[in-house]
């Protein structure tokens, strides 16, 4: 395996470890390391570096919703024009095209259900391209980005064992 | 109360005390302990694996399975030492199913062993050998191995040790507690002496997919070497199952069908869902056991680096997951270490001469740990050693 997707699959669960870290686990230079990953964001193969947070812990948090998109696709740009389209609204976190009953898979977060009903009803909906949308609310999470939301059970092997 | 001491066997009295059970008393009365000094996977067991032995609860299999074992789990067998050592065992007569490798070396030693018959151990070694020769009236004889040599076991030492007695030689390589591994050649090296002396080798080969930068090579795949052999291996430490107490012994058939014979009574066979569940794991559990192993040696550089930051000397260990470095700078014995670490630091690890005397100045640390975990402990053991450090 090339040391950069050797790089990507440790930090793409761990965006924390450092350079020094990583050099360390793979049995590399450090500069070879920090070279990989300057490398991969100039090419924007690492676009950015996200946190998984479990917002059920903190008050007041908001909602998520997943509406699927059916579109009429345009002559010459196809599913992109409009997909790129939908990506530029700020409360879209997401945009999928899929294989399917449905084209695009978007994913709207609002601080509560109006938020998120007005962008579908007054933006989404009213776009030229757009067939039509079925709204998805999240109810509760369990896992996102293979981190399980619920809390881990603690080391219970025993502490010394031949 | 009366003392029921006179009613115990001579040969249970003769076997020592476990090494680690005062240690053990110790580390689990005590809160908020770093431990190090575990010797099994962090892992739990693959979803799949656990998910097949649902399906089998589901499906009514909760009988007795024959003697040998399942023979689908027979065959699996039989088709992974092929492709993993190149060695052919028949599924029908060569492959027994065990309570674990534990279970294996037991059988092995009852079956092959005379009384007063010595059983060559090279130490510092995991702990059940010594007491499984000496449970089935035999003498178990340490045969030193050294840090300078990688803990190897070299040809040197073993002929030192050999009697006209002499007649079985454990190797256990992917090493516990070293991490030690054997080459083709450090085997090759034994042939002579092991043929000579008709020697037969219990191999235990637990920690064979646990080798990093190689693959492992076990002595039965050796010229002249395959049916003098009896090849022990299991699914505790490479796929994560120490608690389902699955393992296998692969052998000539008629040491086979002695292990066969005490197995039958002493146990009946190994439980079904276990065996379903290593079924699964030899079926489709390379890809999950890989990502183990990788994580595994991630692990073994930054527990190795870590000690080199804090000067604590330790040999590279290309198998299993422990090192094994020396506590010699700080003038302590092991378990006066491991205590004085525990009580200061709340830093478990496992004396090195709970492995035998020669493991005397030299602790055995498990990475199977959570890698904060090991980073704190490393740093706790910093600490320790500018503390207490004497050379
Ligand atoms: C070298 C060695 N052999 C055998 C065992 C026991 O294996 P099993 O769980 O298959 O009985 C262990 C467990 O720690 C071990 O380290």
């Amino acid at each position: 395996m090339g040391l950069k997707r050797q790089i990507l699959n440790l930090i793409s669960h761990e965006a924390k470890l450092s350079p020094k870290m990583i050099a360390t686990m793979l049995g590399q230079e450090e500069n070879n390391i920090i070279r990989a990953i300057q490398q991969m964001e100039n090419d924007k193969v690492i676009l950015g570096y996200n946190t998984v947070i479990n917002w059920d812990k903190m008050e007041g948090n908001g909602v998520t919703a997943t509406i699927e998109v059916k579109v009429t696709p345009q002559r010459e740009v196809g599913f992109n024009g409009v997909a790129e389209r939908i990506c530029r609204f700020p409360e879209v976190r997401s945009v999928h095209l899929m294989s399917g009953s449905y084209d695009l898979s978007v994913v709207v977060e609002g601080s509560n259900l109006k938020e998120i009903a007005n962008f579908v009803s007054h933006k989404l909906s009213t776009l030229d391209e757009v067939q039509s949308t079925v709204t998805h609310f999240v109810l509760k999470t369990y896992k996102v980005d293979n981190f399980v939301f619920e809390d881990a059970r603690e080391d219970e092997r025993l502490v010394i064992s031949p | 109360m009366s003392s029921m001491d006179r009613y115990i066997s001579n040969v249970v009295k003769s076997v020592p005390p476990s090494g680690i059970r005062k240690f053990f008393d110790l580390a689990s009365q005590m809160q908020g302990v770093i431990s190090l000094g575990v010797g099994e996977p962090d892992f739990v067991t693959p979803w799949h694996i656990r998910e097949a032995c649902f399906h089998a609860l589901e499906h009514g299999y909760t009988m007795y399975t024959s003697n040998h074992g399942l023979i689908e789990l027979r065959e699996e067998i039989a088709i992974y030492q092929k492709r993993k050592i190149g060695v052919c065992y028949s599924p029908e007569d060569e492959i027994l199913i065990t309570i674990g490798v534990s279970e294996a070396v037991d059988l092995a030693m009852r079956a092959l062993v005379e009384p007063g018959d010595e059983v060559l151990v090279p130490e510092p070694s995991f702990v059940c050998y010594a007491p499984g020769a000496m449970l089935a009236h035999g003498k178990a004889v340490p045969v030193q191995t050294f840090n300078r040599d990688q803990y190897r076991l070299k040809p040197e030492e073993l002929e030192k040790c050999i009697t006209p007695r002499s007649k079985v030689l454990v190797l256990a390589y992917p090493s516990n507690p070293t991490g030690a591994i054997m080459h083709e050649e450090d085997l090759t090296a034994l042939l002579d002496i092991i043929i000579k002396n008709d020697l037969i080798v219990i191999t235990d080969e637990i920690y064979s997919e646990l080798t990093y930068n190689g693959s492992h090579v076990s002595i039965a795949s050796l010229p002249g070497m395959r049916d003098r052999t009896v090849l022990l291996n299991g699914f505790s430490k490479a796929y994560a199952m120490t608690g389902w107490r699955v393992g296998y012994a692969c052998g000539h058939s008629d040491i086979i069908d002695a292990m066969k014979k005490i197995h039958q009574y002493s146990i009946m066979c190994a439980s079904i869902m276990g065996q379903k569940a290593a079924l699964e794991a030899l079926r489709n559990g390379e890809q999950e056991m890989r990502k183990m192993v990788e994580s595994y040696n991630y692990r073994r550089r930054i527990i190795l680096a870590g000690f080199d930051d804090i000067g604590m000397n330790c040999f590279e260990p290309k198998g299993a997951f422990y090192c094994f470095p020396s506590i010699r700078c700080t003038g302590m014995s092991s378990e006066e270490f491991c205590e004085k670490l525990l009580e200061e630091e709340k830093v478990a690890v496992v004396p090195g001469n709970a492995f035998g005397a020669c493991g005397e100045g030299f602790v055995r640390c498990c990475y199977a740990a959570n890698v904060n975990h090991i980073e704190e402990a490393v740093s706790r053991m910093g600490s320790f050693l500018n503390r207490h450090r004497k050379y």
